[in-house]
């Protein structure tokens, strides 16, 4: 682990209860969802972490327990220093605090989570769906929403798919 | 060798209506000027100096569906693009024709997942469709002649279609 982030990294073991997982110099804090919100602004403000880099989300269905992961990526510009913040979430509706509080460009990635995850945030100030239509049902980065594709046509089957497609009239 | 050879003295010329109304459809047929994905790029390179679609009456992209006549669907659509792409046929004045060009726009391409319409037929009637991923500005070209021979041999019955 660097140096630099050691005393960082215990300090969030010490306060927030987090578990320190390190892969390839990457050290990843894994943090209650209750927590996420007070370890973010202790980053912020005490440790120079002034970037929330990215924010995204891991499913890890069929596991229900905890079945996604949403990442904090944070980025201190000041010390060179990056962290990354895991915070498991059990349940098929998971619900976390917004972070737009702390960071304000969380807002659309915290959208983005919600049209591709369905990962609520509380107090979030506008959260509607970002890259799908708004009319859109369902969630598709989740790993149980069906790819909907077309049925491939084949010499065999050609006329019977062909009946079933949509085809515009003039 | 023009037609004034032919006219002799009269100053008047004798043709079918059909042959004269289809002769000026397809002799300047104006695409619109969209693109959506990579084959718009091949669409511009067809428009641009060495294969130069202005030799078939095409030099303008018009950038709006009121002036235009063609619709070239050059890219994937997505479902989010479909009631613009729609919106955006149901506003060019008839006679409209229509090309899916490439892959994608003919059928899904590669993109056989939820987020991609599975052939841009699905929301406008499509006149030719163009193979490739994306096709060559020749394969282009050769959908517009193949639909220029279309308008060509259309009949008057056939133009009251809308």
């Amino acid at each position: 682990m660097n140096k630099k982030l050691q005393p960082i990294v215990q300090a969030l073991q010490k306060d927030l209860d987090a578990q320190v997982d390190e892969f390839r110099d990457e050290v990843h804090v894994s943090v209650a969802p209750e927590h996420i919100l007070v370890a973010c602004q202790m980053l912020r403000d005490k440790f120079d972490f002034e970037l929330l880099s990215t924010l995204t989300a891991v499913d890890y269905w069929p596991e229900e327990n905890p079945r996604f992961h949403v990442i904090y990526q944070l980025t201190s510009v000041s010390r060179g220093l990056s962290l990354m913040l895991r915070v498991p979430l059990a349940g098929m509706m998971p619900v976390l605090p917004t972070m737009t509080v702390v960071y304000q460009n969380a807002n659309w990635r915290e959208r983005e989570l919600w049209d591709m995850f369905g990962i609520r945030f509380t107090g979030h100030p506008d959260l509607r769906r970002i890259l799908m239509p708004s009319d859109w049902e369902g969630y598709p980065l989740r790993k149980d929403y069906p790819l909907g594709y077309e049925e491939p046509q084949f010499t065999f089957n050609f006329e019977e798919i062909d009946l079933r497609k949509p085809y515009a009239k003039g | 060798m023009g037609i004034e050879q032919k006219l002799g003295n009269m100053g008047v010329v004798t043709t079918t209506l059909e042959q004269a109304v289809n002769w000026s459809r397809f002799r300047a047929m104006w695409p619109m000027l969209f693109g959506l994905a990579c084959c718009a790029i091949e669409m511009m390179a067809a428009q641009a100096s060495s294969y130069d679609l202005s030799r078939f009456g095409m030099e303008l992209m018009r950038a709006s569906p009121r002036q235009s006549d063609l619709m070239i669907v050059a890219g994937r659509v997505s479902r989010k693009m479909a009631p613009v792409l729609r919106r955006l046929y149901d506003q060019m004045p008839e006679p409209k024709w229509v090309i899916a060009m490439g892959d994608c726009a003919s059928c899904g391409g590669v993109f056989n997942n939820y987020a991609i319409l599975q052939g841009v037929d699905e929301v406008v009637p499509v006149d030719v469709y163009v193979a490739g991923c994306p096709p060559r500005p020749e394969a282009l070209i050769h959908g517009i002649v193949t639909l220029h021979e279309k308008v060509r041999g259309e009949k008057v019955k056939q133009w009251a279609k809308a």
